[in-house]
């Protein structure tokens, strides 16, 4: 096994791609006029490097047997999902505006059969690990060489279903399966130390016969170089645990549990995070 | 019926590459031959049904047709909203052999017993809901199953259940089987209650009130063209299910009838259980005589019911 030891220290700044996407959520959020806004924040970086330096796909051919599966297990993280599919082509941009609109194909939580490129409905949390070890063992059935990436929230996987699905990934040996943690350490109600510490968070992936890794997820570069080294153990799944920071690039959100989610987003809320972005 | 549906899935499996089996830490050696013959299709997961669901989904959007084995409780309990979000929403063809269906588990007490599930797996957009009433009509139910495109819930019975349907009057899912023409009385049942309906309507026969017998095989979706056509100008519609009364086949025919299929809305009594955990063991059968659903406390349910309501109901017998 490869490990990528991850020392805690201060991101690089968001370059400028990373500040294009957030300005892109910020779009859907005032479209939508509510969303979940640090949920989605803080794994735009993981879903940009997957998209535009690791999954393969097609987005002319959202069903293309071949890609790769990515299922967005935290589904109300979605704007960082829908900014990148409509970046790459699988929807027009504009389209983001939409969000949470009566016709809209962008709900508060992503829907299978109505976004193209959204492989999986989410947003019960705990689903998504369970799909994925299906997923994965199907195309070890079928000799196909695609591989399967989940995404999770740290709150998320207080849920029994992540770590039936964690035993059952283990079990199978499914190397071509990669689980990533969100781990930005605040959930719904406050930190996640007070509300379900999950430490020993990498010990445990390991004792469920999980490659385990953690990597700053903000760290485009340092994401970059771990996901090319996957699988990191040939004959077990991968769990890469991001450390990540809710909100992140916007620094009044940072690390607040208020900005996880907001039913109201006002025009002083899209000004302000205009603002912390640099300006539309 | 349960051996049946179980070895129906290796016969399927010989035929059709799609087809593969899951069970939750079931008895020792289930299935072996197909495991033998076919290692990478069968999978014997751990007590983890919430997995197993979200698993089975994974494989059947990539193409497989799952059919999943546990104790009926622990899928439509424990694994509700996998069953829900997991299955039907994402609209998958995973058939669901559920065992133990109503009061099988009589001895293992309430934690085991299966009285709600019909009207919980009834309440979900796009399931299907399926108890046959025997094991040859389990097998006609298992050679359609495997193109029927919705999730499928099969209640199984308890294993050696009396051999009541004909194979000469069919089977297709979602089609109610007339076994009867109805008179005074149409009975609508489903599962094993078919043969505890026919020894009540024999019963009914002999101090002269006619009955007719529908097996509602399919709860969901309700054949309500044959139900509409059958139900019309009988006095008295009883649905006889072994399972509680809210929510279950009583209910989808009250809700059909309602809206006028058969014209004039007819009496309708609903035969089950009651809002209640049972709170006693012993076996299905004596459990059956407690809430009165065997052949002949059926037929007294019903006379009674005719007697009181003699005024309202017309006998036409």
């Amino acid at each position: 096994m490869t490990a990528v030891a991850y020392e805690s220290k201060a991101s690089p700044p968001l370059d400028a791609r990373s500040i294009h996407l957030r300005r892109l959520v910020v779009k859907a959020l005032e479209g939508g006029g509510r969303g979940h806004i640090g949920s989605s924040l803080s794994p735009l970086e993981i879903i940009r490097v997957l998209f535009d330096d690791v999954l393969r796909y097609r987005p002319a051919e959202p069903n293309w047997p071949d890609r790769d599966r990515f299922i967005l297990s935290k589904g109300h993280g979605c704007l960082a999902l829908y900014v990148m599919l409509a970046d790459k082509g699988f929807f027009p941009e504009s389209v983001l505006s939409t969000f949470c609109k009566r016709d809209s194909i962008l709900g508060g939580h992503p829907e299978h059969g109505k976004v193209p490129g959204v492989e999986a409905s989410t947003g019960a949390l705990g689903h998504g690990l369970p799909i994925a070890v299906g997923m994965a063992l199907a195309a070890r059935m079928q000799r196909k060489n695609h591989r399967v990436f989940c995404v999770m929230g740290d709150g998320e996987t207080n849920e029994g279903s992540v770590w039936e699905a964690a035993l059952c990934a283990g079990k199978h040996k499914l190397s071509n399966l990669t689980a990533i943690v969100d781990y930005n350490k605040v959930q719904s109600y406050g930190p996640t130390k007070i509300v379900l510490d999950m430490e020993p968070f990498l010990d445990k992936w390991r004792a469920f016969n999980f490659a385990a890794v953690d990597v700053d997820g903000h760290d485009v570069d340092a994401l970059r170089r771990l996901f090319m080294k996957l699988p990191l153990d040939s004959g077990r799944p991968t769990a890469i645990i991001c450390h990540t920071v809710k909100g992140k690039g916007l620094p009044f959100a940072e690390g607040k549990a208020e900005w996880h989610h907001k039913s109201k987003v006002t025009e002083k809320d899209v000004a302000a995070m205009y603002d912390a972005l640099g300006g539309r | 019926m349960r051996q049946t549906a179980i070895q129906m899935v290796h016969e399927l499996a010989k035929r059709d590459p799609r087809v593969v089996f899951l069970g939750s830490d079931l008895g020792p050696g289930i299935l072996e031959a197909m495991r033998l013959e076919f290692p990478e299709r069968y999978f014997m997961e751990g007590v983890s049904e919430a997995n197993f669901i979200g698993m089975s989904a994974g494989l059947a959007m990539e193409g497989y047709i799952p059919y999943l084995n546990t104790i009926a409780p622990f899928f439509t309990r424990r694994a509700y909203e996998q069953i829900a979000v997991d299955l039907c929403l994402h609209h998958l063809p995973v058939r669901m052999l559920s065992s133990g269906g109503g009061l099988v588990y009589a001895p293992l007490g309430p934690t085991h017993l299966a009285i709600e599930d019909i009207a919980a797996m009834r309440a979900l957009p796009n399931m299907t809901v399926v108890a046959v009433c025997d094991a040859p009509e389990m097998r006609r139910l298992m050679e359609q199953s495997l193109d029927w495109p919705d999730p499928m819930y099969i209640r199984l019975a308890k294993g050696g259940d009396p051999i009541v349907s004909d194979p000469a009057r069919g089977f297709t899912i979602g089609k109610g089987i007339l076994i009867r023409e109805p008179g005074t009385v149409l009975f609508v049942t489903t599962g094993v209650m078919l043969g505890q309906a026919m020894q009540a309507a024999d019963l009914l026969a002999e101090s002269g009130v006619q009955c007719g017998l529908v097996h509602m095989h399919t709860i969901k979706p309700l054949d309500t063209e044959l139900l509409g056509e059958v139900a019309a100008d009988v006095p008295l519609v009883v649905t006889v299910e072994e399972g509680i009364r809210a929510g279950g086949l009583g209910s989808a025919v009250l809700e059909a009838l309602s809206e006028g299929i058969a014209g004039q809305m007819p009496r309708v009594l609903r035969i089950g259980l009651p809002d209640a955990f049972p709170h006693e063991y012993g076996s299905q059968e004596t459990m059956f005589d407690t809430y009165g659903l065997k052949g002949s406390q059926i037929a007294k349910t019903v006379s009674g019911e005719l007697t009181s309501n003699s005024r309202s109901i017309k006998l036409t017998a």
